[in-house]
């Protein structure tokens, strides 16, 4: 889980290092979207090649690329085998009941599986490059617009690097606590699921009521400081639009463009 | 000298719980070290909490550098006031060292650029600059509150005040935080209240003040206080490391004209001893 928030950031110096996150969050959500309108082998293979220039861009080698696809694996292999199975149409191949395999409906497979894989490159990108307290300053920047309408944006963005810097620390707590109740003889491992959460509750009070104390304390720690509201404060960091976001959204833009052009209509 | 914070008659009780001030007056003399002693219980961090106000007085005033601490003047009051609490872990708000050197100039709505040198010149003061991009959970507690005391150098407030804030930390640590500090004071000439129950922090101050069940003891330069260490005992303190090796010697047969003694003094008494033997 740690691993999962914190360990995913590689520093490093490179173009899409360099820009800024709220640049790299929207650009990653168009990413998605085109993807959606990608329906033939051409688009298919011209979004492949941006993403492989992306990730040539990123100075990340490929290895950590295959590591955020690991953990989801079964449910690639799974909507993909969905997809070749219950897919009609086409030349078929072999047919067993409701299954049948055609080309299309591999053609189709391929498709999703290409999908999936693109979707998975650009989001580990985003977190490859960018620290949670840069992708939390870019969720501010993203959602700026909405304090037009009094939605509290700047409250959420704390609360979001304050629960962000707080993970490991309750993260520590709980390997303590699960010490502390191992060397009770408290089995965490083993026995019927019941009995498994029947033993995590001794490790979930004492969690909860460490977190609120936390909390407690923070406050006034927070108060004590000068805090009054999250809207009345200047900002330390600021991550500014820089040409390197211009130039990638230009790019990024007339490719989408391009795919519209030769999508099967 | 000029008393910085005046209390006045204060008295206050938690909502359904014993009366814990009744009463209470005491001062603090500008540009010195008060240590505030006491039991767990004593009702020393509530008094803390009073001053800046953080909780709410019942009634009595408490007046600090002549402003009344009331919600009108709350913000004025806490420019003035830096406070260090107990732990590390829970007033570390900043994702990252630097991040939380900034929170209170943020908070202040200070411009970027001068924040920038501000927390520079904080980190470097407490020696925590090259650490400036780590997270928290990369720290030490004695690191923590360093960063914390940047946090406050970087206010530059007029008196500091440490809630047990040396209590979870190891004794050298603990020793660390203390020559901090007292390095600040000195350079920026400020006031510093510490709220303890370690009494060889006490025993540094310029003016120990004893509390023991909502009420003041004693309140004395820490030689006169720690003449009398059964009183001392009689209210839950233990002796300072000093008194207790002059105890120990005495117990040997070495009697001593002193019952407490500070360090410096200790010292050349026991040299006096060896070099007349």
């Amino acid at each position: 889980m740690s691993n999962f928030l914190f360990g995913r950031y590689l520093p490093g110096n490179s173009w899409i290092h360099q820009m800024s996150p709220q640049s790299k969050l929207m650009l990653s959500f168009y990413f998605v979207i085109i993807i959606f309108f990608a329906n033939n082998i051409w688009t298919y293979g011209t979004l492949s090649v941006l993403i492989l220039f992306v990730v040539l861009m990123s100075g990340v080698s490929i290895g950590y690329f295959l590591k955020g696809i690991r953990p989801l694996i079964w449910l690639i292999i799974f909507t993909v085998l969905l997809q070749i199975l219950f897919s009609s149409g086409g030349h078929v191949y072999w047919h067993f009941g409701p299954f049948s395999v055609s080309d299309t409906s591999l053609i189709n497979g391929g498709y999703i599986f290409v999908r999936f894989l693109l979707i998975i490159m650009i989001s580990t990108v985003l977190t490859l490059t960018t620290t949670s307290l840069a992708i939390a300053d870019g969720v501010q920047t993203v959602l700026k617009p909405l304090k037009k309408v009094h939605f509290p944006v700047d409250t959420l963005a704390l609360m979001l690097s304050i629960a962000l810097r707080f993970v490991p620390t309750l993260m520590d707590e709980m390997e303590t606590i699960l010490n502390a109740q191992r060397s009770r003889g408290v089995d965490f491992g083993s026995g019927s699921l019941r009995h498994r959460i029947q033993a995590a509750v001794p490790l979930l009070v004492p969690l909860f009521t460490g977190a609120i104390n936390h909390a407690e304390n923070l406050s006034t720690a927070m108060e004590a400081r000068g805090f009054t509201d999250s809207e009345h404060r200047s900002k330390y960091r600021v991550y500014r639009w820089q040409k390197k976001d211009t130039i990638s959204w230009i790019i990024f833009l007339f490719v989408g463009i391009l795919i519209l052009f030769i999508r099967n209509n | 000298m000029k008393d910085i914070i005046q209390i006045k008659n204060i008295s206050f009780n938690y909502p359904d719980q014993p009366i814990l001030f009744n009463n209470l007056s005491m001062n603090v003399h500008e540009g010195e070290w008060t240590a505030i002693i006491g039991q767990n219980g004593s009702g020393k961090s509530t008094l803390a909490r009073l001053i800046d106000g953080l909780i709410v007085l019942k009634s009595g005033q408490i007046v600090v550098d002549d402003l009344v601490v009331n919600d009108d003047n709350i913000f004025d009051i806490r420019n003035k006031i830096g406070m260090v609490f107990q732990n590390p872990e829970d007033q570390f708000v900043g994702a990252t060292v630097e991040d939380d050197v900034a929170f209170g100039l943020e908070n202040r709505q200070v411009p970027r650029e001068q924040m920038h040198e501000i927390v520079e010149k904080s980190l470097k003061q407490v020696g925590m600059w090259e650490f400036r991009d780590r997270i928290p959970a990369n720290l030490s507690g004695g690191q923590k509150q360093r960063v914390a005391i940047a946090g406050i150098v970087a206010l530059s407030p007029k008196i500091i005040i440490l809630d047990e804030a040396t209590s979870m930390l190891d004794p050298r640590g603990r020793q660390d935080i203390l020559d901090l500090v007292y390095k600040i004071k000195q350079d920026n000439h400020l006031t510093v209240i510490s709220i303890t129950h370690d009494i060889d922090e006490a025993a540094g101050a310029d003016r120990v003040i004893v509390v023991n069940k909502g009420s003041i003891v004693e309140e004395d330069k820490p030689d006169n206080i720690f003449g009398d260490i059964s009183k001392l005992k009689s209210i839950g303190l233990s002796a300072p490391f000093t008194s207790q090796l002059i105890m120990a010697l005495k117990k040997r047969g070495i009697d001593s004209p002193y019952q407490y003694l500070n360090d410096k003094r200790l010292i050349a008494w026991i040299k006096k001893l060896v070099s007349t033997k």
